[in-house]
């Protein structure tokens, strides 16, 4: 299997330190500024300069958090378990830069479009399981460097501990938590805090930031386990 | 569930032969472990695999086959079917509305005489046309008229499929109130799991969330409105009118669901309770 961009791409000086081996910022025809972006094949039309291709942090929570400055821990070349890949946008962009990534989604229209950004990336695995039962899947994942998880619905922090055992010891959970999903009622900041508190069971927190003006009501959350 | 044991858990490659991709697609599917371990590894060892790039490939393959085959399978399922059907339905209908309406301003400015709606369209498309311009409003009009026939037509497919996917709530609701409830659920599934206080109220999201906020009285009904026992029911009773036909409902999705008999009995059961909700107060 080949996986030279995570390789190659450690010359790219310049960057934050915050940005992982294989994550850029890059000059796009037509844009001001430098876009975050990684080397891969496109998948969803997204914009291309050379091999390497934009990615949108409106579109992406991982996205969003690299924009945002936090520093995911990821160094390029882990091994990832992506809990709610949905159609892959952000799965795409991680393969680009890890060994491999498990990508875990139940909803069968996206799976459909998961698939398809699987066949070009020999590195994403796309599994069409659930992710409160970690137990249908581990005997297809192995121990991974990083667990990222993107899910919308009510207990994303029983999902975080229930996957707990995928991650080694010195792994890094990296989770953007969707205030809307536990409870629509209340207040945002009030919904983190519990799922924080949550979390803590079996997590120790790294860093969390806002990702406003990104998206609306989420909350990234770096954090090694306990 | 000690530790111990999780060395006896058997990886997804397991007594399988490399290129099995419907054995594999069944491993993954239906194979579990309490924990992870280095399958690359153990698939080296168990000659499943030359190196670990190898065993990477074997698994890419696998695991795109089987969720190909899995999500496709799923998206067959019939309530998925009944569920693009019913928004093709309401896409096509209402297309065929804003484009009449389009057609209708336009034929207005050419032609004498012309009527609103999907018959003034048709009517347009009987003229004679004069100029490049008169073309492109009849032939316009024939569109309206060719998707307003594809609409009927989806709404026909909609109806029977409802009918064999839930055939009690098709009964209890109508197929198409059958088909709107299953679509604004996700699937006949967890519309069945549903309580039915959420089945009464689907359709009224925006109402609802803005009562949970302190902000509006509690909505008495979402898209169950359209159905007759609740819109025919006088405001005051509405509220119980919807309730009884939420709860009946309910029923009826759980039995589609969990067994697919029908139950003729539940119609009756609906019929007398909305008998007695219509009377009552009344002397």
């Amino acid at each position: 299997m080949s996986n030279d961009s995570s390789e190659s791409a450690k010359d790219s000086s310049g960057n934050s330190p915050a940005l992982s081996a294989g994550v850029t910022y890059r000059e796009f025809e037509g844009d001001s500024e430098p876009q975050l972006a990684t080397r891969g094949t496109p998948v969803y039309g997204e914009r291309t300069e050379g091999e390497w291709r934009l990615w949108d942090p409106r579109r992406s929570k991982v996205g969003a958090m690299y924009e945002k400055g936090l520093d995911l821990r990821l160094d390029g070349g882990e091994k990832v378990l992506y809990l709610g890949a949905a159609s892959g946008t952000t799965a795409s962009h991680v393969a680009d830069f890890a060994r491999c990534v498990y990508a875990v989604e139940f909803a069968a229209r996206p799976v459909r479009d998961l698939v398809g950004v699987a066949d070009g990336r020999s590195n994403l695995f796309p599994l069409l399981e659930d992710v409160r039962t970690p137990a249908s899947y581990a005997h297809v994942v192995e121990p991974v460097d990083a667990l990222i998880q993107d899910v919308a619905t009510r207990g994303q922090a029983q999902v975080a501990r229930a996957n707990r055992r995928f991650l080694a010891d010195d792994g890094v959970l990296i989770m953007a938590i969707k205030a809307r999903s536990e409870d629509v009622t209340r207040d945002p900041a009030d919904v983190f805090e519990s799922v924080l508190a949550d979390l803590r069971e079996a997590y120790e927190i790294l860093d969390t930031e806002r990702l406003e003006p990104f998206h609306d009501d989420h909350l990234a959350v770096v954090a090694r386990p306990r | 569930m000690t530790d111990g044991s999780s060395a006896e858990e058997r990886g997804w490659f397991e007594g399988l032969t490399r290129g099995d991709l419907d054995g594999a697609r069944d491993a993954i599917e239906t194979g579990t472990a309490e924990r992870p371990a280095d399958w690359p590894e153990q698939a080296i060892e168990a000659g499943f695999a030359d190196d670990e790039a190898d065993y990477y490939d074997a698994l890419g393959e696998a695991t795109r086959h089987a969720a190909r085959e899995g999500a496709a399978e799923r998206e067959l399922s019939d309530d998925q079917q009944l569920i693009h059907a019913i928004r093709a339905m309401d896409d096509a209908e209402r297309t065929a509305n804003e484009l009449a309406e389009q057609v209708a301003e336009w034929a207005g400015s050419r032609f004498e005489d012309v009527d609103a709606g999907i018959e003034g369209a048709r009517a347009i498309t009987e003229r004679e046309p004069h100029s490049p311009g008169d073309e492109r409003v009849t032939d316009l009009a024939a569109r309206v008229v060719d998707l307003d026939a594809e609409a009927t037509r989806l709404r026909a497919f909609t109806e029977r499929t409802a009918g064999s996917v839930a055939p009690n709530l098709a009964a209890l609701a109508g197929p198409v109130l059958a088909a709107r409830l299953i679509a604004l659920a996700g699937g006949l599934k967890t519309l069945a799991r549903k309580p039915s206080g959420t089945l009464q109220v689907l359709g009224a999201e925006e109402a609802l969330f803005a009562h949970l906020r302190g902000q509006a009285t509690s909505p008495k009904h979402g898209v169950i409105y359209t159905h007759e026992y609740v819109r025919g029911t006088r405001p005051e009773e509405r509220g119980s009118a919807a309730r009884a036909l939420a709860g009946k409902l309910s029923i009826a999705a759980r039995i589609d669901h969990y067994s697919g008999d029908r139950r003729p009995e539940l119609e009756d059961e609906l019929d007398a309770r909305i008998e007695r909700i219509r009377t009552r107060g009344e002397s």
